[in-house]
């Protein structure tokens, strides 16, 4: 069971064109910032926006533009789950998740929906309200309406972001509990790369319409290919072209690094390994561009100091250092990266 | 200084009306056969036009809330019509149409052998007329403000166009459907121009409450005040019913 899916959706000045090839057991995460697109495609897989292209999900052609071939929404078996769950709010809990089951004509829908409840824990909800759940439990709800039609396709559409901090972890790990025993495809739409990194097997980067990168989350954050990845991966990600030991980046600036190659490349430095001074350090390191701090994010016992410059960048300090150095908005400083220090891949 | 004349405007007849009030004989006048046969003439009428805009105007408040642009102007402009229009103008215009020689009147009489000016029915479709733009506007505004990611999460669960609408879009629409009606039913209860139009005055087939207030004040104008109080009583009740939801909108 796999789910093939080449959609492309035009809007006035947007289109979205993405491919995508799901196994079952997978779960894939199509990541990227808002806007990108991605709940658009999750509408069109699930057949509820018009789009151009192909599905096929299980050998069954849900889509395809050229033949005229559209199955309704209600007849693909593909679950979704809203960001905010969405439950019908006159129906109670018990309700919410036999609806699918009375839809599905199956017998016994209330004991089958309870069985469900009863088994994620929250049996004693089951007459409840929607509107009295706390966020977690509705989402969780939302979650087990979805899966107790026994979709082929999963849909997830930000099953995390609605939700406060404090809650987010326990519907994490419940989550991860009900994925990894859904047999189908899994298909979660996020810009939270905590999110994808958590849930998915697999990752792709969509912005502007277009996928940008495909991976193992490792790989993604790894060898990032755009200023949205880096940021997510916590990472410095400059663009130029190679020539041999360096990397000409734009502005006129210059990054050393060891065996670049040549042409079109990304570089990544981690904010670890740029160095601050306040005044300009002797030796001979290559790379010294001065700078001037932007502003300062404490993040534990660490300080990520945002500075701007003729190569902007991020460094991660400790906080002893932040305050030897004296850094805080407006302060001149001297960025030192080592050679050694840059990874350089094809852009 | 004007706006307390605005407020008199309004006190004053309402006042009047009370301070007339014949009380010790109001028992008595609503135990007279010509008040009671208005008033159950006139619940059955409005009751059944509610019905019927209830069963019309809630398929038709769906279309005009999912089509944009002219056609759906020109729709609006056509169901929202008899709230501006005259009623005595809807009258005579549902007599041209269903009279003896209406369009579609001769088509009734001469293949079904039905005549619909002067009776029940035709007090009934005068009142339907005049009150369904109220339940149209009401649920139209309903659909509009629905979250329709509810049909959505329904649909993809398996539903089908019929049980979305009867088990999802329905029941979320009740409060729009429930205020609609109330007030179209207000409307109806108080219709009098296209009615007497249309439908005529005959005592027990078309005489309902307004048209025996407006009949009874030379003949008796006790029984009049009587039966104009009964309708004042009901739009207060109306009005303290639904006070919540208007208020609450505002």
């Amino acid at each position: 069971m796999t789910l093939e899916a080449a959609v492309r959706v035009k809007r006035d000045a947007f289109t979205l064109d993405v491919s995508l090839s799901v196994a079952a057991g997978e779960t894939l995460a199509v990541l990227g910032p808002n806007g990108a697109g991605k709940t658009t495609l999750l509408r069109a897989l699930a057949g509820l926006d018009e789009m151009e292209g192909r599905v096929v999900l299980d050998g069954t052609v849900l889509e395809d533009t050229n033949a005229r071939v559209h199955v309704p929404t209600e007849r693909r078996r593909a679950g979704l789950v809203f960001q905010d769950h969405v439950l019908f709010p006159h129906l109670s809990v018990i309700e919410n998740i036999a609806f699918g089951l009375r839809a599905q004509r199956r017998p016994h829908a209330t004991a089958m929906a309870r069985r469900w409840l009863d088994d994620a824990g929250l049996g004693d909800r089951a007459e409840s309200m929607p509107k009295s759940l706390s966020g977690g439990q509705a989402q969780r709800v939302a979650l087990l309406r979805a899966l107790a039609t026994e979709p082929k396709l999963l849909l997830l559409d930000e099953p995390l972001s609605a939700l406060d901090v404090s809650v987010r972890a326990e519907v994490r790990r419940e989550l991860t509990r009900q994925l990894s025993s859904f047999q189908g495809v899994r298909v979660l739409v996020t810009h939270d790369p905590l999110e994808a990194m958590a849930l998915a097997d697999r990752i792709v980067v969509v912005e502007r319409g277009s996928v940008v990168q495909t991976g193992t989350p490792d790989e993604v954050t790894a060898r990032p290919r755009s200023r949205f990845v880096a940021d997510l991966a916590g990472v410095n990600l400059l663009r130029g072209r190679a020539h041999g030991d360096h990397v000409a980046l734009a502005g006129n600036a210059s990054l050393a690094a060891l065996d670049a190659g040549s042409g079109d490349v990304f570089a990544v430095i981690h904010p670890r390994a740029v160095a601050l001074y306040r005044s300009k350090p002797d030796g001979t390191p290559r790379n010294v561009w001065r700078g001037e701090v932007e502003g300062v994010d404490l993040q534990g016992d660490r300080v990520r100091v945002r500075v701007h410059g003729p190569v902007p960048l991020v460094a991660e300090v400790t906080r002893g250092a932040m305050q030897e150095l004296g850094l805080s908005a407006g302060a001149s400083v001297w960025l030192v990266v080592k050679a050694t220090e840059v990874s350089v891949y094809p852009a | 200084m004007l706006a307390g004349l605005g407020l008199l405007l309004f006190v004053l007849p309402l006042a009047g009306l009370i301070i007339q009030a014949p009380w010790n004989q109001a028992l008595g006048e609503l135990a007279d056969p010509t008040t009671t046969t208005a008033l159950g003439l006139s619940i059955f009428c409005s009751l059944t036009a509610t019905a019927i805009a209830l069963v019309l105007g809630i398929p038709l408040a769906m279309i005009l809330a999912r089509t944009r642009g002219t056609l759906r102007n020109v729709l609006r402009a056509l169901t929202t019509l008899p709230m501006v229009l005259p009623p005595v103008v809807g009258g005579v215009a549902l007599l041209l149409a269903f009279g003896r020689h209406g369009v579609a009147g001769s088509f009734l009489r001469q293949w079904f052998g039905i005549q619909i000016p002067f009776t029940t029915a035709a007090a009934v479709m005068a009142e339907t007329f005049v009150a369904m733009p109220f339940l149209v506007i009401a649920v139209e505004a309903g659909l509009r403000s629905l979250d329709h990611r509810y049909e959505e999460a329904a649909r993809s669960l398996g539903a089908g166009y019929w049980r979305v609408f009867t088990r999802v879009t329905l029941p979320l629409l009740r409060p729009a459907i429930v205020s609609g009606a109330v007030l179209c039913w207000a409307r109806a209860l108080g219709e009098f121009g296209a009615t007497i139009t249309f439908a005529g005055n005959f005592p027990g087939r078309t005489q309902t409450v307004p048209i025996a207030v407006y009949l009874a004040l030379e003949s008796n104008p006790d029984a009049a005040i009587t039966l104009s109080l009964i309708l004042l009583v009901v739009s207060v009740a109306i009005l303290v019913g639904m006070r919540d939801r208007w208020l609450g909108a505002l």
